[in-house]
């Protein structure tokens, strides 16, 4: 066997060498070319896998859209099947337990649970109510204790004062330069929510003249301010999962003349979320006991936009909550009998 | 032979006696480093031959100057973080040594609120002015023209107006340029942002017309060089005076291309000049933003430079919320 295995090997070895052909370029142009091929035969039958879709948010020409992966929006928000299975037959209590998954909530009225409740209903009233423009700008949803607290006692989403974030620096040294989640892991400063959702620091940051003087962080707005706001929008972004332009026309971030029709809304929300934090949650720092305050300044937990929107346009994708519980939507009805 | 010159690699590494200079006049090795060595790893990028290398006093000084900025930045990084060297390496793309608060002005600030940022900036204006000064001194050394001195002089002109001229102008330091990844980068966006988009400046447009026709060039006469470099093309010096074959076919490529071709010399001169141009118009740029302009969007608009579109132009053809997310 061995001996004629070296007889094959012998005149297999002779012939190629007295027939020299290049056998690797056809290969690499068959394989390159074969490869093509299927590619294109299987994006053509089975479809681009990263398919996306995008939401038009201005005038053609200009890039305005919202993109998003179609195979994400196929998949409705989960909350919206988890707030469908609580059904208490109109029961506003058990509900209210359900949808914060505290089954003793209102069993004791001296508890500080049943106490935050009461004022929490309050703050529901006044946002079904007062901040209608904001809650149903796009038709009736309301919010319900669900909308935020998603079975949870304490919901996702809320946040405290976590500044300083280093503790050898001053100033704006202090506040920046660290990935947090409060600056979208970004490096951008990490105390937006706190001075502008709380402290009513001005957001904008232009001149709306060509020419202004003055000097940056006295007179006018410094570049340190404009990275603050920038924290402030990822923020925006992130929590109902958008880009800049769902809002703004990016060329004049200013500009009221091209924003989009939920810069308004947006604006109505920041006005909302303001007044939410200074007269409900901020005034709970008296009541709550000390594990749910926050870990830096024992401050209340507050809220802002991903609190509801949860990384949706609209929270549980615009699902009406309140058309079955209309007393949440009316200061000073009595939901607890 | 193809192979010998279409590779990424330089193909020709000459290896004999180290060249270690010039000494017209019997001082000069007194600068330089007294050994040279060959790497074939260098070779395959550049000269096979390491040093001598010419510090001399203003190089060392320099150097130093250079360490001590680059210690103290890295020391308040590490500060930040605790002085935790995981933290430092999990952070250090975040991590940024800052300039003054803005409440500060143009006084010295406390050492924890940019303090140290203006003793490090300091120190790395020492560290570049020196450094600039030996491109001038070795060429003055060896008889050459100053044009890298006056090339690198373009680059130390935005950089004056980043951290120096334009942080007076505007009367506080916290206007300069963090030292940190990420932080420079935010401050780049921020400074659009806050002076109402920076692509609406007209120098901003000019230094990216020279950036990119920068690489555009540098890629054409690369190109071209490389691929004349089998008719000796890569003498391009001595063709500026000596057109040889290569130099022929070079130029006609070109000239059958568009009309229009360089010279030896000429694409040098192109080049220089791109290069040098994208700082200095960037710089102009950078100085008028803040201190003349402060909104470029409404500069703009006031020299019809920015079109205007009616913005309700098509309000119909939006999308709603409920179709994209396909609930209507």
């Amino acid at each position: 066997m061995l001996g004629n295995w070296k007889r094959l090997d012998t005149w297999f070895s002779t012939w190629n060498k007295n027939n020299p052909t290049d056998i690797y370029g056809p290969v690499i142009v068959m394989g390159t070319l074969g490869g093509a091929l299927i590619a294109a035969i299987a994006l053509v039958s089975l479809g681009q896998p990263f398919k996306t879709d995008s939401m038009q948010t201005g005038p053609r020409g200009t890039g305005m859209s919202v993109p998003e992966f179609v195979s994400d929006l196929a998949e409705p928000d989960p909350g919206i099947a988890a707030y469908a299975a609580i059904d208490t037959d109109g029961d506003a209590v058990a509900a209210m337990r359900a949808w914060t998954g505290i089954p003793t909530l209102f069993e004791d009225e001296e508890d500080y649970q049943t106490i935050v409740a009461h004022r929490m209903i309050e703050m529901t009233q006044n946002i079904n109510e007062n901040w209608d423009a904001h809650v149903n700008a796009n038709g009736e949803v309301g919010v319900t204790c669900f909308t935020c607290h998603r079975g949870q006692a304490v919901p996702s989403g809320v946040w405290y004062n976590i500044t300083p974030v280093n503790q050898s620096m001053a100033g704006w040294s202090s506040t920046q330069n660290m990935a947090t989640s409060q600056s979208q892991y970004t490096s951008l400063p990490s105390d937006a929510l706190q001075s502008y959702l709380a402290d009513y620091e001005p957001i904008g940051v232009h001149d709306l003249d060509s020419r202004v003087p003055g000097v940056p962080g006295q007179d006018v707005a410094a570049i340190q301010n404009a990275e603050r706001t920038y924290s402030l929008m990822n923020y925006f972004a992130n929590s109902l999962g958008v880009n800049c332009v769902f809002c703004h026309n990016s060329r004049a971030f200013y500009d009221a003349a091209q924003v989009t029709p939920q810069w308004a809304t947006a604006s109505l929300g920041i006005a909302m979320v303001q007044e939410l934090n200074l007269d409900y949650l901020i005034p709970l720092e008296e009541v709550l006991p000390p594990e749910r305050l926050g870990p830096v300044h024992a401050d209340a937990p507050k809220l802002a936009c991903m609190t509801c929107h949860k990384g949706y346009q609209q929270p549980l994708q615009g699902t009406n909550v309140i058309a079955d519980w209309p007393d949440l939507a009316t200061i000073g009805a009595s939901v607890v009998d | 032979m193809i192979t010998e010159y279409q590779n990424i690699f330089t193909q020709v590494q000459v290896r004999g006696p180290a060249e270690m200079g010039t000494d017209d006049y019997g001082t000069l090795t007194e600068d330089r480093s007294k050994s040279a060595t060959f790497s074939s790893l260098t070779g395959w990028l550049g000269n096979a031959q390491l040093g001598p290398v010419n510090l001399g006093m203003v190089g060392i000084a320099s150097l130093f100057a250079g360490v001590i900025w680059f210690n103290i930045v890295g020391l308040s990084m590490l500060a930040q973080v605790g002085w935790s060297i995981p933290e430092f390496l999990r952070q250090f793309f975040w991590l940024a040594l800052e300039p003054p608060s803005p409440e500060y002005g143009l006084r010295m600030p406390p050492l924890n609120d940019g303090g140290w940022y203006i003793i490090a900036s300091f120190f790395l204006l020492v560290s570049v002015m020196g450094w600039w000064y030996r491109s001038w001194q070795l060429a003055a050394e060896q008889k050459m023209g100053k044009h890298v001195f006056w090339a690198f002089g373009a680059a130390i002109w935005l950089f004056l107006v980043l951290g120096l001229f334009r942080p007076i102008l505007m009367g506080s330091w916290s206007e300069a340029v963090p030292y940190g990844i990420f932080p420079h980068l935010d401050w780049t966006t921020a400074f659009s942002i806050r002076y109402g988009n920076l692509y609406y400046n007209p120098f901003h447009c000019l230094s990216i017309v020279f950036l990119y026709g920068s690489a555009l060039l540098f890629a054409m006469h690369g190109g071209t060089i490389l691929a004349v470099t089998r008719y000796g093309g890569d003498r391009e010096l001595e063709q500026i005076v000596d057109r040889g074959t290569a130099t022929e076919r070079a130029a006609l490529f070109w000239r059958w291309t568009m009309g229009f071709n360089a010279t030896m010399e000429g694409i040098h001169r192109w080049a220089w000049w791109f290069a040098v141009l994208t700082p200095i118009t960037g710089g102009i740029g950078i100085l008028l933003t803040g201190t003349v302009v402060d909104n470029w969007f409404i500069w703009a608009q006031e020299h019809n430079f920015a079109p205007a579109y009616d913005g309700s132009y098509g309000y119909d053809a939006y999308g709603s919320y409920e179709a994209f997310i396909g609930k209507e």
